[in-house]
Formats: C-alpha cells, sequence, structure tokens
C-alpha cells in the first residue's frame, strides 16, 4: 500500500515540478517568478517544463557568480528540507530517482554496487558543487557550473534531449560537450537498469546533502530490537542495499517504505517524532531516550 | 546513549531554526533574485552546450 502512495507521490512531483507543458511544445522553458524557489529533488531547471530551479544548478549558479562564494538562501533551504525530511526526498520526491527506479525494473541481471562507491557523491559534492565554481574564475571573476557542465545527467534528460529536439538554434549548436553527457547519459541508464539507484548513491551531491541530516531530521526511520528477528529481508529488498537493524537513519537511506511493508514483525515503523513524547507519532513504545522526559 | 539521542533531538531544533535564518539571510542579501536570473535564462552548461 506505502509503495502505491509513494509511487502516486512521485509520479504527481515529477508532472507538477514539471508541468509546464508549453515549455515542451515550442523547446523554450518557464521564465516567470517561480523559478526563484528551489526544488527539493534533483530536477533541472532547464528542463522546458520546469516551473522551479534545481538547488544544485542554483547552488553552483549563485558560486559561479560575483557577488557571493556560497548561497546562504539555498543552502538553508537544503538544511530546512534535510531537518524535516532527510533523504525521505530522495525516495518520494526527486523525478531523477523515480526515473532510475523505473530503470532498475527492466529485467535483467541484477548487480550489487560496492559500498565504497556511496563515498563518491562527497566528492562530487565539495569539488564540484562548492569549490571549483567558486574558485576557478575566469578573469573577470565568474565561475562555471561545473557539475551541471561535466557530469550531470539529468540536465540532459530533462533539458538538453527536449530542448535540442525543439529548438533548432540549439540544435544547431550541439558540439562535443553536447555528446559528452549524452553518453554520460546513456552510462547512468545502462547502471540503473543493473544496479538499484546509482546515480542516488555514488555520485548525486543532492543526496549527499541530504544524507547528513538522515541521523538527525525530525522524520525517521525506526526499529524495534524486541520484534526484530535479524530475518535479513529487509535487506534483500533494500533498493540502496542497508541493513536497516544496523543503522535504522542510515545516511544511504532514501526512507522508501519498502522495509515497512515487507518486514515480516512489523517492527519496522516510520514517521515524525512527537515533540511531546519523544515518540514516533504512530508508536507508542521505542526510541527509548529520545524523548524531552528524558532530556535535561 | 541516552545522552547521545538527547543530543541529536536538540541539534534538530537548532539545524530548524538555523536553516530559517541561512533562508533568510540570503532573501535580504538578494540571493532570490541571482537564482531567478539564473534560471529564467537556458543554461546552456546543463544541456552540454555551453
Amino acid at each position: 500500500m506505502a509503495s502505491f502512495k509513494r509511487r502516486i507521490i512521485q509520479v504527481t512531483s515529477t508532472i507538477i515540478g514539471n508541468g509546464y507543458f508549453e515549455g515542451f511544445a515550442k523547446g523554450t522553458i518557464y521564465r516567470g517568478k517561480l523559478k526563484s524557489v528551489c526544488f527539493p529533488g534533483l530536477n533541472c531547471y532547464s528542463c522546458p517544463g520546469a516551473y522551479t530551479s534545481c538547488p544544485i544548478g542554483s547552488l553552483q549558479s549563485v558560486a559561479a557568480g560575483l557577488k557571493y562564494q556560497i548561497s546562504l538562501y539555498v543552502i538553508g533551504f537544503l538544511m530546512l528540507i534535510g531537518t524535516i525530511w532527510g533523504r525521505l526526498i530522495c525516495g518520494w520526491i526527486c523525478p531523477f530517482g523515480f526515473f532510475q527506479e523505473l530503470l532498475y525494473k527492466i529485467p535483467s541481471k541484477k548487480l550489487k554496487m560496492p559500498k565504497t562507491l556511496n563515498t563518491l557523491k562527497y566528492f562530487f559534492l565539495v569539488v564540484f558543487v562548492l569549490l571549483l565554481p567558486a574558485l576557478s574564475t575566469n578573469e573577470v571573476g565568474i565561475g562555471l557550473p561545473l557539475f551541471c557542465k561535466y557530469i550531470c545527467p539529468a540536465g540532459t534528460l530533462e533539458a538538453g534531449i527536449p530542448l535540442t529536439i525543439k529548438n533548432v538554434a540549439l540544435r544547431g549548436a550541439i558540439g562535443i560537450m553536447y555528446y559528452w553527457k549524452l553518453m554520460l547519459l546513456a552510462i547512468t541508464i545502462v547502471f540503473s537498469i543493473l544496479i538499484s539507484r546509482p546515480f542516488c548513491r555514488a555520485v548525486c551531491p543532492l543526496g549527499a546533502i541530504y544524507s547528513l541530516f538522515n541521523s538527525v531530521s525530525f522524520y525517521r526511520m525506526n526499529v524495534d530490537g524486541t520484534k526484530c528477528t535479524k530475518c535479513n529481508i529487509c535487506n534483500k529488498i533494500c533498493p540502496v542495499d542497508i541493513k536497516i537493524y544496523e543503522n535504522a537513519n542510515s545516511p544511504e537511506c532514501v526512507r522508501c517504505g519498502k522495509c515497512v511493508d515487507k518486514c515480516p514483525t512489523k517492527a519496522i515503523k516510520s514517521g515524525y517524532i512527537n515533540e511531546k513524547k519523544g515518540r514516533l507519532n504512530h508508536e507508542k513504545i521505542l526510541d527509548v531516550g529520545c524523548g524531552a522526559d528524558n532530556c535535561n | 546513549m541516552v545522552r547521545v539521542d538527547c543530543m541529536k533531538d536538540r541539534l534538530k531544533y537548532v539545524l530548524l531554526i538555523m536553516s530559517l535564518v541561512l533562508t533568510i539571510a540570503g532573501i535580504y542579501r538578494g540571493e532570490v533574485a541571482e537564482v531567478l536570473q539564473k534560471a529564467i535564462n537556458i543554461c546552456l552548461e546543463c544541456i552540454g552546450i555551453g
């Protein structure tokens, strides 16, 4: 049931976030004031349908500009989302995460991703999103959104392909970088068929930011140690290959809730902490020690 | 263990307040216009042309 609800939310957020259909028809983008607001998931602001901005693109564009080297507005927004939901956004809202999930449904041999690759996304975040756009500037002092330029396959899928199909001027300007990004998208697609959410786990700088908040966010996972038999069913169906009974709020968990549905003993719960009781709002026990009663 | 949980419990409120302060500070120093300015133009780097 939760998985159906999640799918509905994924489809809805993808459509609402990219609902400017005129843009797809004309090969242009939305230019209204809503674009000053960031979308919580990875969604390119040059997608013809995008009503809002990509937070990773915005972070880089402000850093690459002349005025500021870091965007307090975008960092504050991401902190706010991360503190409330953590990586729930990756599992429920992000259009590119949804795209990868659909690809993984294509029947094929499935592979496991080496866990060491999980740390790679922090490298992309620090180097390509935070440092290089601010530091590698031209003589005038303007940098480039280097993650968008060299790495992001979401931009190619959501913006590059639809815009070059409909916009003759842009099609005429296609060069080697376009093919480089097309190749990266093709690689991402192939790996997404074989491995569950490879981009989210190894590359996504937005996932890297939200992952920092998973252990402290208001929305959280909880495993009842008295009910858990460590049968490992949760690990087998987990899209990011974690053992939730070892770390319920692991930085890698996208909070899709598959383990909640499948747990045979109903030991796994997810929800918001009740401020007064310090417990999950639908759970009468658990989360020992986290309550306001115990905090002095 | 209980102490760590209590710290985390408090930390999330600190983070919530900090996030609001940062967002407001960003709005105050005019970053919204900067984000908008970039977002309403086609990002050539994003689509592999720039």
